[in-house]
């Protein structure tokens, strides 16, 4: 009888500090830049949700293609129709395990593992990234090249050669308790 | 006791198996999104499409119409003679723009704006884009000492108001119906009415990725019998590179304007009375779209 009433108390102990042991993404940033012969071209998406959960180190990301803002806007509406096709792929999907995170520490670097899926395509990829944590908050940082190939985004080959074959994704995400 | 124990653990295996990603998707699926790119262009052959232009994004429409095909080997099958109008449109939201050109045809200056009353709206919601469109239209030739007439300026005006309705079925295709009104100060009122309403109907078809074809009907509901004037008819294709967008056109209309399309289109198509000719636009960024 005691027995149970202890692994009662134990239970109900780890259950109430369960809620926080997920975190939900409040601010984002995720921009790519691609580097081409006749113009760079970037894009920014602060419209990124996400969520992680602390204990088990899973992740998942959504990030909304409509929502990516372009210095021209005729290029955010080719980026939408012609080669992301967002209104038939909406979102970029990450999801998997932050490999070795600890939620203690202040400062760690680690491996993101898991599949990205963008155009539809998913693909099982290592992302290294940077956590940081700040008060309350956890900050995670990261910086990858994403090949267009990889995710059959088609690159026009037609009069100019405006868009590179790869480009480079540098993101931020700011997370709370959820 | 075990029950108790069991029933306690139900949260805890519940939490640990839930998906984060069905979690996103579920908030996420709330918002709906306007659709892009109904049609690629603003006209959709020889009349207008739904599109707006961007906020702070300027267009320039180079149009040209070649005199018609049946003319024979003599005038080249129209190459010879050449109409041309020169426009400009500008979005001064994403939903109003305003534009002006200048047609050699008759020498018509016109202006006009456009404004999305509804936009379509991705997965439901909102089945249609619907666009006001109003346009004023002055011919300036004849010159008052070359008329027949005491001609005025009221007598050189029309006018047209359009509501042009389209739905984007799929990434591919696209139907659009315009409800129209002509008002033209001066008529022959022997063969003409100074008002005419008509019914457009139109679509886009995407071959590739970048190309589409076009096509365009006007019918006029109150046509006198004696009528010199056709109906409109044109076919389109649109290739779009970057910032350019060339249709190349067969039509029965040489007018530029909805003036001239909608109530004076003189070729009989199905005699081939049809004008080779292209729209040709280029578009600028002047202002950096806000964040």
């Amino acid at each position: 009888m005691y027995r149970y009433f202890l692994v009662i108390v134990i239970l109900i102990a780890s259950a109430i500090p369960s809620h926080a042991q997920k975190y939900t993404v409040e601010k984002s940033t995720v921009i790519f830049f691609s580097d081409a012969a006749i113009e760079d071209i970037t894009a920014e998406n602060s419209e990124t949700s996400g969520l992680l959960n602390v204990s088990s180190s899973e992740f998942a990301f959504l990030i909304p293609i409509k929502k990516f803002r372009f210095d021209k806007s005729l290029m955010e509406e080719h980026f939408n129709e012609k080669y992301l096709e967002s209104e038939k792929f909406p979102n970029a999907i990450f999801k998997g395990i932050l490999e070795g995170f600890q939620f203690d520490k202040a400062h760690q670097e680690l491996n993101a593992v898991g599949k990205l899926t963008i155009h539809g395509i998913a693909r099982d990829v290592v992302i290294p990234a940077s956590i940081e944590r700040s008060g309350n908050k956890l900050i995670a940082r990261s910086k990858f090249v994403i090949k267009l190939e990889e995710y059959k985004i088609k690159i026009p080959q037609l009069m100019w050669q405006n868009i590179a074959e790869e480009v480079e994704v540098t993101v931020e995400f700011i997370y709370k308790p959820l | 006791m075990k029950l108790l124990l069991l029933v306690l653990l139900i949260p805890y295996v519940a939490f640990s198996q839930e998906d984060l990603l069905k979690e996103l998707e579920s908030k996420e699926s709330e918002k709906s999104e306007f659709v892009d790119a109904t049609f690629k262009g603003s006209r959709l052959v020889n009349g207008q499409s739904v599109e707006t232009r961007h906020a702070g994004e300027l267009e320039l429409i180079f149009s040209h119409r070649f005199g018609t095909i049946n003319s024979g080997i003599y005038e080249l099958f129209g190459l010879d003679e050449a109409y041309i109008r020169l426009g400009a449109e500008y979005g001064i939201t994403d939903r109003l723009s305003v534009g002006m050109g200048r047609t050699s045809v008759d020498k018509t200056y016109d202006g006009y704006f456009r404004y999305k009353l509804i936009r379509q709206t991705i997965g439901g919601g909102m089945p249609v884009t619907i666009s006001a469109y109003g346009n004023a239209a002055i011919k300036t030739s004849p010159r008052k000492e070359d008329a027949t007439f005491d001609i005025t300026m009221k007598d050189r005006m029309a006018y047209v108001a359009q509501l042009l309705i389209a739905r984007k079925f799929s990434s591919a295709f696209s139907l659009q119906l315009m409800p129209s009104f002509v008002h033209q100060n001066l008529v022959d009122q022997t063969q003409e009415v100074n008002s005419t309403f008509a019914l457009g109907a139109g679509g886009r078809m995407k071959v590739s990725r970048s190309v589409s074809l076009n096509a365009e009907y006007y019918y006029r509901f109150n046509v006198p019998s004696n009528s010199p004037y056709n109906n409109a008819i044109g076919f389109g294709i649109d290739i779009e590179t970057g910032g350019h967008v060339f249709q190349l056109v067969l039509t029965n209309s040489l007018g530029m304007t909805e003036r001239h399309m909608i109530t004076e289109t003189q070729g009989n198509f199905f005699d081939g009375d049809i004008h080779m000719g292209f729209n040709i636009t280029r578009a600028f960024q002047l202002k950096k779209p806000g964040k």
